[in-house]
């Protein structure tokens, strides 16, 4: 049981990752990643409604009828997307107003909703719990790794704080003006799935 | 388990599920409401000071909105300053939609993207430590491509020359319309001039980029056409006679008194 808890928790960060392997979640992956901040409190707050609505979800799977199940789940998973809105706008109002549209559509994200559908549904609360902090984090894996070398190499800094001097401010960093955009990190993105493929060559999917 | 499938059951568990569901939703809304509310108010006053030039250093930005910034009421229809409200507990977005306290703008006139506009507008007087008038900060709104666009401009007592911008509130694409964030947009700003020698509204937001030496033209964003007219549709009306044109006319010739 104890190992058994801890592939649901750690599988999904690597050898089962939300972005990499299944290629869910990516459009708020390259929207919040611009810069490290953003990208570690979006990963708090998918991690809190994975988990959250897994759990719930998990407590009521036996009562809820097919016929409505995906209207039901919605309803929770919306319900703590604006829980999490209302609170991130109380205690960290610069970076709500960041994140802005893209807290919202965590209701839409691919990967909440699809461990309701695919886990939830079928497990007990507990392991449903731990499944879901376990895809958070691994959707949060790749976010923290994309927003850390796009603010790097972008800004010249970490969390705000600048390592290289830009050039533009007297310092001798040239920055990247690219990976500030969005389409770097689609770029970074498709390097991080080629690594980890390289890594576990299982996840290669067979040619056509 | 056929029973779970069931009319009834179905519309228990939804029922239920959705009770559940808007009481979260509310506790959290209704709970957190005094934080958020304080928070804005402190965004706020931290947008005015940006634009206000005034250097806050180590000081509280309560302490200095407090001492050097002061709200005044502006009547728009007259130009002159107002004291029918307290300046300090004046809300003008919830005047603008009161009936009794707005007035309803023409076709013509409401291209910014309202039509009601309040009566009695809010202007900030940033004042050196001197307690003299330094410049003041005017409120500009309109709506961009996505949704209303709220602004703060920093005027000269001259009624005329920018001293600086900040949108403070947008819903513009980022990296696109949302560029007025830029601080390379906003530095094109300090310097223009807002009207003509007629006194006629003169900002113009030019497509391509701005001719130098144009003292009314400011470039436009690329790829943010709609944005940019927004913006233009904003200086226009806030400028003219519906606006604070009246204000910063007298202000310009010195007829208001300044404290």
């Amino acid at each position: 049981m104890a190992s058994d808890t801890k592939s649901v928790l750690t599988g999904p960060i690597i050898s089962n990752n939300p972005i990499a392997l299944q290629i869910l979640g990516v459009c708020s992956a390259l929207a919040v990643t611009s810069k490290l901040e953003t990208a570690f409190v979006m990963t708090l707050a998918v991690v809190f409604v994975c988990a959250f609505s897994n759990l719930f979800i998990s407590i009521i799977r036996n009562h809820i009828p097919g016929s409505v199940r995906i209207i039901v789940q919605m309803a929770i998973i919306a319900s703590l997307v604006i829980v999490v809105d209302q609170v991130l706008k109380a205690v960290a109002f610069e970076l709500s107003k960041q994140l802005s549209v893209y807290v919202g559509l965590i209701i839409t994200n691919c990967i909440v909703m699809g461990r309701a559908e695919a886990y939830a549904m079928k497990s007990p609360p507990g392991a449903s719990f731990m499944d879901g902090i376990g895809n958070g984090l691994g959707y949060g894996f790749i976010l923290v790794a994309v927003g850390g070398i796009r603010e790097f190499f972008g800004s010249g800094a970490l969390f705000g704080i600048e390592i290289m001097p830009l050039t533009s401010a007297g310092g001798w960093y040239q920055s990247n003006g690219l990976l500030l955009l969005p389409p770097s990190a689609f770029f970074i993105i498709g390097l991080l799935i080629w690594a980890i493929r390289t890594y576990k060559p299982e996840q290669v999917e067979a040619k056509d | 388990m056929a029973s779970k499938e069931s009319l009834g059951k179905t519309i228990s568990v939804v029922v239920g599920v959705c009770l559940a569901c808007s009481i979260v939703v509310s506790v959290a809304a209704v709970g957190l409401r005094p934080t958020q509310q304080a928070n804005a108010l402190l965004d706020k006053q931290k947008n005015i000071l940006a634009v206000s030039g005034l250097e806050v250093g180590s000081q509280k930005m309560a302490d200095v909105f407090a001492k050097n910034i002061e709200a005044r009421v502006v009547d728009l229809a007259t130009g002159e300053y107002s004291n029918a409200v307290n300046a300090n507990e004046y809300d003008p977005l919830a005047a603008a939609k009161d009936p009794s306290t707005s007035t309803k703008l023409t076709s013509d006139q409401a291209k910014a993207g309202f039509s009601t506009r309040e009566n009695l507008g809010l202007v900030y007087l940033v004042k050196n430590d001197a307690g003299d008038l330094e410049r003041v900060i005017v409120p500009v709104r309109g709506a961009g491509l996505w949704n209303m666009m709220y602004a703060f401009v920093a005027v000269q007592p001259d009624g005329n020359t920018v001293d600086g911008i900040t949108y403070y509130q947008h819903g513009e694409t980022p990296g696109l319309g949302g560029e007025v964030d830029n601080p390379m947009w906003k530095a094109l700003w300090p310097g223009k001039k807002l009207f003509d020698e007629q006194g006629n509204p003169a900002i113009k937001i030019v497509k391509g980029g701005a001719a130098a030496g144009d003292v009314h033209g400011v470039d436009g964003l690329s790829g943010a056409t709609l944005t940019g007219v927004g913006i233009q549709h904003s200086f226009d009306f806030w400028l003219g006679t519906q606006g604070y044109g009246a204000y910063l006319k007298k202000l310009g010739k010195g007829e208001l008194n300044n404290g």
